[in-house]
């Protein structure tokens, strides 16, 4: 058999088509929701001063190094950089107080990055968002300290936050039966709360941005808060308080819109979404709790598997119908 | 109906229209204002029997024998399958055989060139009278689909129901980046395409002929629009197609320019149409001008690993290498080496394999370009299904492929894949879902053909 010689004695890649990839990897994903969760961040620091940053700077560290850590220790394939675990750190610092301890935040980390994440095989392979485990575990562990809420005060008015200056949040007075401060503070987030939950306008400018970046479908966010308004209206209950006041928008936005942690495709996510409402809402009208955002959407994720299943089926119908 | 919403409809249940969107692919038609040169005629030339779908054929000269440009070297008794045609003049050195890009092993016949170019003196213009021989015609010229399928022509031009067809289909769509051969086949054998349009839709008895242009390509669309109105040429129209990937491929092509929608293993005829790519009706103008059968081919030759790319116009069978030198040579080291575009097209092992006739391209890649980047976990976002022509769900296939949950593979319509590249293209983890479908549907062949 005669071959033709390879003249130059090139090595060439021989693979399959595409030889082609989009520059929008993974990193530059979660590149883009951490950039979206800045102007949140602004707003923290504008409301509560400048421990709001280290507290968020703690996080982010000690999520990332986590991550990294631990690939290392188990020989895994490093996943540090792909700024998955940044993100993390971003979502847990804005999930709890800004006067929040140190060595507390540095527990929800662990739980988030060690526990949800990485022992259950790492990026995609977790069941549950790791933020929204972190806080949920930090509520039901450390009920005080995540509900000491500092009172905001603007920036540049105020030597920052102190523990003398906590009050309740607009949820735990409306629970009360306290009078509820007026919408447009809830918009702004001259109100208290989480670090980032407060200023729905800074969520919502970062959303827009995930939004014509095409980085998230509005598919969960519109039907998770479009549920929560309608239930609020249906319950004779004022739906732009229950809109604007708690974590609705950053859960909404940032938290259930989670890739791994929500379904993929459009019917599934509006299944998930409204169930998100759903228990939200209960939650926040017969429960105990005041705020239900973190347990509807822990709920829901671990619904999405079966959510999928179900969704996947549908699609297969679809394909049977148009005899593809 | 915005693409999402039609998902949603799709999904609710009460839409059946699929929604073919596409992706955003970097063009990169670096070569698009660049003319054809033709290539100076090469030493030898490696001509393969194996350069279309069905039967390969079996060399009919032998070694010492001289050849014309245009004399059939090869051909078979089988009725898929087409000949093959000397593309120099010169002597047979040698019939051996090569490595073909598909692994196998194909026949060569190694021409030496005398440089002179004779036309061989059986060439004579056909003058069909009948479909039949209109079709015998064809077989005669060697044409193979040129769009990259390299199907026979002669036998898409006589299909079964041939008194359905209603539209023929031109695909001008050349969606693939880097390409321009297809655009500088417009620009430059304009008359030939019209010819060539006029003798199908004249032979075959077709009312309708549809050019389908991207839009990028602004100067074609004028230029074709111009002609159809100044001539009065009411049965044929241009469409603009948008300019996403994969607008060139059949089953999208179709449904663009007639809304009918198509299936694989559906053959076009059976919705009525014929579709033919647009360097391949060029080409039938060609032959009905001149009589000389395909012999030579014009390509785009690009990548990072040429000095200058252009548009070239080769004789079939030269050599790879010789592509590269015509283009200033080589930059730096080739390390990967592509025939056709870098969405569908295939690496070959060497730069010693020769051009073949559906080649509309070659691509010498190296450096970042030849690196694609190593994968990691699905995080499940959904992109290959948004980036699916078919709404399949290759995240869904992937898992059902590392399984080899074969039923499921199919329950999931893998077999509908046309392995357009586009769920890789955006996938961030990098997976190669495409590549993956491909042996799901080799794995689901396999099952049906054990039962």
């Amino acid at each position: 058999m005669n071959q033709l010689k390879n003249k130059r004695h090139m090595k060439l890649t021989v693979s399959s088509s595409p030889h082609l990839v989009t520059g929008r990897s993974t990193t530059w994903t979660m590149g883009m929701v951490a950039l979206a969760l800045l102007p949140a961040l602004a707003a923290s620091v504008y409301f509560f001063g400048p421990r709001a940053l280290t507290l968020t700077a703690v996080c982010i560290i000690s999520c990332v190094a986590m991550e990294y850590f631990f690939n290392l220790v188990l020989k895994r394939e490093q996943t540090a950089e792909d700024l998955s675990a940044l993100v993390t750190g971003m979502l847990i610092a804005f999930n709890v107080p800004a006067n929040f301890p140190f060595t507390l935040a540095i527990v929800g980390c662990v739980v988030a990055i060690i526990v949800v994440k990485q022992l259950f095989g790492g990026i995609g392979q977790n069941l549950v968002n790791p933020a929204i485990a972190a806080r949920v575990v930090l509520l039901v562990s450390f009920p005080v300290q995540m509900t000491s809420w500092p009172v905001p005060s603007p920036m540049f008015g105020s030597s920052g936050v102190t523990d003398a200056m906590t009050g309740p949040t607009p949820l735990n007075l409306w629970k009360q039966g306290g009078d509820v401060p007026p919408a447009l503070d809830l918009f702004l987030g001259n109100a208290g709360g989480s670090l980032a939950e407060v200023s729905a306008l800074a969520l919502l400018l970062g959303f827009g941005f995930l939004l014509v970046k095409r980085v998230v479908s509005p598919v969960i966010p519109l039907a998770f808060m479009g549920t929560v308004v309608l239930f609020a209206l249906l319950a004779g209950e004022d739906p732009l308080f229950h809109l604007l006041a708690g974590g609705v928008v950053l859960g909404a936005c940032f938290m259930a819109t989670d890739y791994v942690t929500s379904p993929t495709l459009p019917l599934g996510q509006l299944i998930f979404a409204v169930g998100c409402g759903l228990i939200t809402m209960a939650i926040r009208l017969y429960g105990n709790f005041p705020e239900g955002v973190s347990f509807a959407i822990l709920f829901m994720n671990i619904l999405t598997p079966q959510i999928e299943r179900i969704s996947t089926r549908m699609m297969v119908r679809t394909y049977e119908r148009r005899g593809q | 109906m915005s693409p999402f919403a039609g998902k949603l409809a799709a999904l609710a249940g009460f839409g059946d229209k699929q929604h073919l969107r596409g992706i955003h692919v970097q063009h990169h038609k670096t070569t698009e204002e660049q003319e054809t040169i033709a290539m100076k005629t090469p030493a030898m030339v490696y001509i393969s029997m194996a350069q279309h779908i069905g039967v390969p054929c079996k060399p009919l000269v032998a070694e010492g024998e001289k050849v014309a440009v245009g004399q059939p070297i090869g051909d078979s008794d089988a009725y898929v399958s087409a000949p093959i045609h000397a593309s120099v003049s010169g002597t047979v050195e040698r019939i051996s055989k090569i490595r073909s890009a598909t692994g196998g092993h194909d026949t060569v016949i190694e021409i030496k060139s005398d440089r002179k170019q004779t036309p061989w003196e059986g060439i004579a213009v056909p003058q069909p009278s009948s479909h039949e021989e209109f079709v015998h015609a064809i077989r005669n010229s060697g044409l193979v689909g040129l769009g990259g399928a390299a199907f026979p022509t002669h036998v898409k031009y006589n299909p079964k129901n041939l008194d359905q067809l209603d539209t023929l289909i031109i695909n001008g769509a050349e969606c693939e980046p880097f390409i321009t051969s297809d655009y500088r086949t417009m620009m430059e054998d304009t008359e030939d395409i019209i010819s060539g349009i006029q003798i199908v839709s004249k032979f075959l008895d077709i009312e309708r002929v549809c050019i389908g242009i991207e839009s990028n390509k602004p100067k074609a669309i004028e230029l074709f629009n111009k002609i159809i109105q100044e001539r009065e040429l009411s049965h044929m129209m241009v469409s603009t197609l948008p300019s996403t990937y994969p607008q060139g491929a059949e089953r999208v092509l179709i449904y663009e320019t007639t809304g009918r929608t198509m299936n694989a293993g559906v053959l076009p005829a059976e919705l009525g149409v014929l579709v033919s790519n647009i360097a391949t009706i060029a080409f039938v103008g060609q032959y009905f001008r001149t009589g000389m059968p395909l012999v030579s081919k014009k390509l785009t030759v690009d990548g990072t690993a040429v000095k200058k790319p252009a548009n070239l116009k080769v004789p079939i069978g030269t050599p790879l290498s010789d592509l590269a030198e015509a283009c200033g040579g080589y930059r730096g080291k080739p390390e990967k080496i592509i025939m056709g575009g870098p969405m569908m097209g295939r690496t070959v092992f060497s730069d010693s394999v020769p051009v073949l006739k559906n080649n509309n391209a070659i691509l010498f890649f190296t450096g970042k370009q030849a690196v694609i980047p190593a994968d990691t976990h699905c995080i499940r976002c959904g992109r290959c299904f948004y980036a699916c022509p078919f709404d399949l769900m290759p995240f869904a296939m992937a898992r059902a492929y590392d399984h080899r949950e074969i039923s499921e593979l199919e329950r999931l319509r893998v077999m509908q894949c046309m392995e357009c590249g586009s769920c890789s293209f955006v996938c961030p983890a990098r997976i190669p879902l495409s590549f993956m479908n491909k042996i799901g549907k080799e794995l689901v062949k396999e099952a049906k053909s054990r039962t």
